[in-house]
């Protein structure tokens, strides 16, 4: 493995090697071990072309526990607000001898592009590129349900999830679906018909425009961010609407089964998509969800950085 | 090929071996064992079950993955990360014997010793080892080794425990010529 | 320069093997074994001749951004592809709107001398599609304007595309319709389908093409005149025109060399160099294009030869240019798509790249019968022979093919505009000073 650009890139091995690594790497996270040298004289940069803190400092402080050097380069302030080309950018990485490059970009394929070309030699995370995907979102994801409710085994196989909400601008959803089928998981999607994209049929999940038909069946429900500019494109009539068909609350919550799991990747509408009720709720994964970010990605940085870059074969 | 060690041997030297460290260490109260995966942890399992059953306690016995502290992980591919268990006891203030299979260069024990570094501060580290087959690399010494077995560069010595190999055996051989 | 040429043994489209006198600027006879006098013989060893290609969709972008391509340079990369005659997009800078840009444009290509550069004039004025443009005086102009297209932009508001239709009846001109409904199409990066899905790319529903179509024709049968779609790139939209030509209305249709042999798969790389407007589309529109072109559907086949300055391409797919090059390739292209899959005949070809859009455009001199008395507009073509695309050998000052690196038939030797050779043994000539 060279990058991470798509969950499409990974096959189940590889998957599992970075869950695996990962389960190791909390239990030291949760001992009072807080810096490892894994990575000394790595450099990673997080270019973040799109405003996102909580992954950013995510990134950061996964580098930073494996004691690479971390380098920010952000949006505001930057050469890229002042419409630096991208391939400039990855020149400039390159010349400051970056290893990993983090990228977070509003347009879709830009991870790839990074990779693709000759610009840079380094390693290419994907942290999210427009509305394609953001795999370690993914990983976290799977990582969080594994540790609730992985029935001793490696994979997801026999479970039930929903992604609920805008899927059509989810790169969350996309690395979801792929990732959770390949664990075996059932996905269920569950938006209006106006929010799910046109060719969804070859994607490996269900689909559904009844969320109150799917919620007692799930053992996970993923609930996904309402863009405020969503209403004003059309796709639904307003915030209430859509919260009264799409919106888990305290009532809906109940319909589900004892054990599932209330997911969000954050940074939640409360109120619209979720209530507060069940974003503080017991069952509500959703701060859990934000420290296992920290040991997936530094599983993702140790599986791509640690080992010789000229190795081309599987974990 | 040559067998160096038999299933018998190997029983024999961790026998030894545990009556040494219970002897050096004046009994078992103080003394914590940790295995490095992979046939380390379970040659430290061994040990700590001898020890019990001459003690008639039981002895705390954990895992210490060196992984993450190896200085040679850029020469190779990424390496699975194995499990770190230390015992619910702590190393804090305890007589640590770390146990491998094999010493050769030393390098191993000491990303041993930094990783033990970032779990707490042990009053002793003592080191056993089943085979040392010498060319160290760095000062690093055994206390209680199961065989010295004198070796060329171009050999290698291959430890089968049968927890993981099927059978116990230590056999020597020649490099295959690339 | 010699202005006699003898091309020796050329089968012509229809298959027959002649040999082929070129004097003044004319074919001066057509037969068996023409003994030479003063001519210069071209053995081309049993090679296809076509009368010389017309495009009626080509971007020069001069005036406005030279960087890219300009008259000159497209003209070059024109005649090596095979082409005698380009019609120049109106979507330059200053906008083709007036008498005074088309003459301009027409004047720059006279000056090259490497084939006819025939300008289209603007539908509205900037392409903004508020009010028409000066339709009238760029037809009346030494450019004889007569196909008038907004091209890069649809022509959205139908009543003023009722008036255009209209308009143009007064001198027999044909508004070209790129179809593109904007409301759809609302930052569309790609087809949308499977492949937009996953990719997370806007997309491009072949209705906002299709749905413009059936409008148009039914407004170009209202006001009984002439209607041309450009680049058609879906099965409903060749379904649409089907049926209009069916009730008799005057709509002519083309497709790209592009869109016959590219799918949205290709998209899959997020690479733009095959980001293009309209998107390339599913491989099931790609055979529909295919058949509707055999079968006459669609007329021709025209590049949208769109050069763009590496740093258009060079970044991520939705802030990359749309567009293409086309010139170079598109005969190699057709043969691949169209002759060698058996769908078409060598005459056919000749029919689309030559004969129609010269009718289309109301071209003098061009897209005639391989006939003595006519104008030596011609292409020689060695079929059984292949080349690579090498994106640093093109002739446009562009380098956007989407073909680099791309094996393909058909290596064109020849050109000849208005009797001279413009490129010889596949190597462009020089002509005048330039």
């Amino acid at each position: 493995m060279k990058h991470l650009l798509s969950i499409a890139d990974l096959n189940l091995q590889e998957a599992i090697g970075i869950l695996d690594t990962a389960t190791e790497l909390s239990r030291i996270n949760d001992g009072q071990i807080k810096k490892l040298p894994t990575l000394r004289g790595r450099t990673v940069v997080n270019l973040f072309a799109e405003d996102s803190t909580r992954t950013r400092i995510s990134f950061e402080a996964a580098a930073k526990r494996l004691s690479a050097d971390v380098i920010n380069f952000s949006a505001k302030g930057s050469s890229i607000s002042k419409g630096e080309s991208l391939k400039d950018t990855a020149m400039t990485l390159q010349a400051m001898g970056a290893d990993a490059v983090v990228i977070r970009h509003s347009a879709s394929g830009a991870a790839q592009r990074l990779a693709d070309n000759q610009w840079m030699s380094g390693a290419v995370i994907n942290a999210g590129d427009g509305t394609h995907e953001h795999p370690s979102q993914a990983l976290l994801d799977a990582f969080t349900i594994r540790k609730h409710l992985g029935k001793g085994s490696s994979d997801l196989q026999g479970l039930h999830v929903a992604i609920v909400g805008d899927i059509l601008h989810s790169r969350v959803a996309r690395s979801n679906v792929l990732l959770l089928a390949l664990l075996g998981a059932k996905v269920t999607l569950v938006a209006p018909p106006t929010l799910l994209p046109i060719g969804i049929k070859k994607w490996p999940c269900a689909v559904s425009y009844d969320f109150d038909s799917v919620l007692p069946y799930v053992d996970a429900v993923m609930m996904l961010r309402v863009q405020q500019e969503r209403m004003t494109e059309l796709f639904f009539p307003n915030a209430r609407e859509y919260s009264r068909y799409y919106g888990l609350n305290a009532e809906r919550m109940r319909t589900l089964k004892p054990a599932a799991l209330i997911m969000h990747p954050g940074p939640m509408n409360r109120g619209l998509e979720i209530s507060a009720e069940v974003a503080d709720s017991a069952r509500s994964v959703i701060t859990e969800q934000v420290s296992n970010g920290v040991s997936v990605r530094m599983a993702i940085l140790y599986v791509l950085l640690a080992g010789s870059s000229l190795d081309v074969g599987s974990f | 090929m040559n067998v160096v060690l038999s299933a018998e041997d190997i029983s024999r030297a961790l026998t030894r071996i545990s009556h040494e460290i219970l002897e050096r260490n004046h009994g078992s109260t103080n003394v914590a064992i940790l295995g490095i995966p992979t046939r380390g942890a379970h040659l430290a399992l061994r040990v700590a079950e001898i020890m019990a059953k001459i003690e008639g306690t039981n002895i705390p016995c954990g895992t210490l993955d060196i992984t993450l502290h190896r200085d040679d992980l850029r020469l190779r591919p990424p390496r699975a990360i194995m499990p770190t268990l230390i015992p619910q006891s702590g190393i804090e203030g305890r007589d640590v014997v770390l146990i491998d299979d094999v010493l050769f260069s030393g390098r191993t024990i000491r990303s041993a010793l930094d990783a033990l570094g970032e779990v707490g501060r042990p009053k002793t580290v003592q080191l056993a080892v089943l085979v040392d087959r010498g060319h160290r690399e760095l000062p690093i010494k055994a206390d209680f080794v199961g065989k010295n077995l004198p070796s060329s560069l171009d050999q290698s010595v291959r430890v089968s425990l049968t927890e993981i190999d099927g059978r116990d055996e230590v056999v020597i051989e020649s490099r295959k010529q690339p | 320069m010699s202005s006699k040429y003898i091309l020796k043994s050329v089968v012509l489209p229809n298959g027959d093997k002649r040999d082929i006198a070129i004097e003044d600027g004319f074919i001066s006879a057509v037969s068996q074994n023409i003994a030479p006098t003063s001519h210069v013989v071209i053995d081309t060893k049993g090679s296809r001749v076509l009368p010389g290609l017309v495009d009626l969709h080509t971007h020069l972008r001069e005036p406005g951004r030279e960087d890219a391509e300009t008259v000159l340079t497209g003209s070059r990369a024109g005649a090596k592809g095979g082409f005698t005659a380009l019609s120049a997009m109106a979507n330059t800078s200053p906008v083709a709107d007036t008498a005074g840009v088309v003459e301009q444009v027409y004047r720059l290509g006279q000056d090259a001398g490497y084939l006819d550069v025939f300008p289209i004039g603007a539908v509205t004025k900037g392409l903004v599609g508020e009010s028409l443009s000066e339709i009238g005086a760029m037809a009346d102009s030494i450019a004889r304007v007569r196909i008038f297209s907004d091209d890069g932009n649809c022509v959205f508001d139908p009543l003023l595309m009722r008036r255009a239709l209209e308009y143009v009846k007064k001198f027999g001109g044909v508004i070209a319709q790129h179809a593109q409904d904007p409301r759809l199409t609302v930052g569309s990066q790609m087809n949308e389908g499977e492949i937009s899905a996953r990719l997370g790319l806007k997309g491009w529903p072949a209705v906002a093409e299709e749905a413009i179509i059936a409008r148009d024709v039914l407004l170009a049968d209202h006001v009984k005149s002439r209607l041309h779609i450009c680049h058609v790139t879906t099965a409903g939209g060749v379904e649409i025109i089907r049926w209009a030509k069916q009730r008799g209305i005057d709509v002519t249709a083309e497709v790209t060399p592009h869109h016959l042999l590219l799918t949205d798969e290709l998209t899959t790389s997020y690479d733009p160099i095959f980001k293009v407007n309209p998107p390339l589309r599913t491989s099931d529109d790609v055979h529909a294009l295919r058949e509707a072109l055999a079968e006459g559907v669609i007329d021709i086949v025209a590049t949208d030869h769109a050069p763009h300055p590496v740093e258009s391409k060079e970044c991520e797919w939705q802030e990359a240019s749309f567009g293409m090059l086309g010139l170079e390739t598109a005969l190699s292209i057709v043969q691949k798509t169209m002759v060698e899959t058996q769908l078409m005949t060598w005459e056919q070809v000749a029919d689309r790249m030559s004969l129609a859009p010269a009718r289309i455009g109301g071209y003098k001199n061009q897209g005639q019968e391989i006939a003595v008395g006519s104008a030596a507009n011609l292409v020689v073509i060695d079929p059984s022979k292949n080349w690579q695309v090498d994106r640093d050998l093109t002739m446009s000052k562009a380098t956007n093919t989407p073909y680099h690196g791309l094996t393909l038939p058909g290596v064109i030797t020849h050109t000849f505009y208005e009797g001279r050779a413009t490129v010889i043994d596949s190597v462009v000539q020089k002509i005048g000073d330039v």
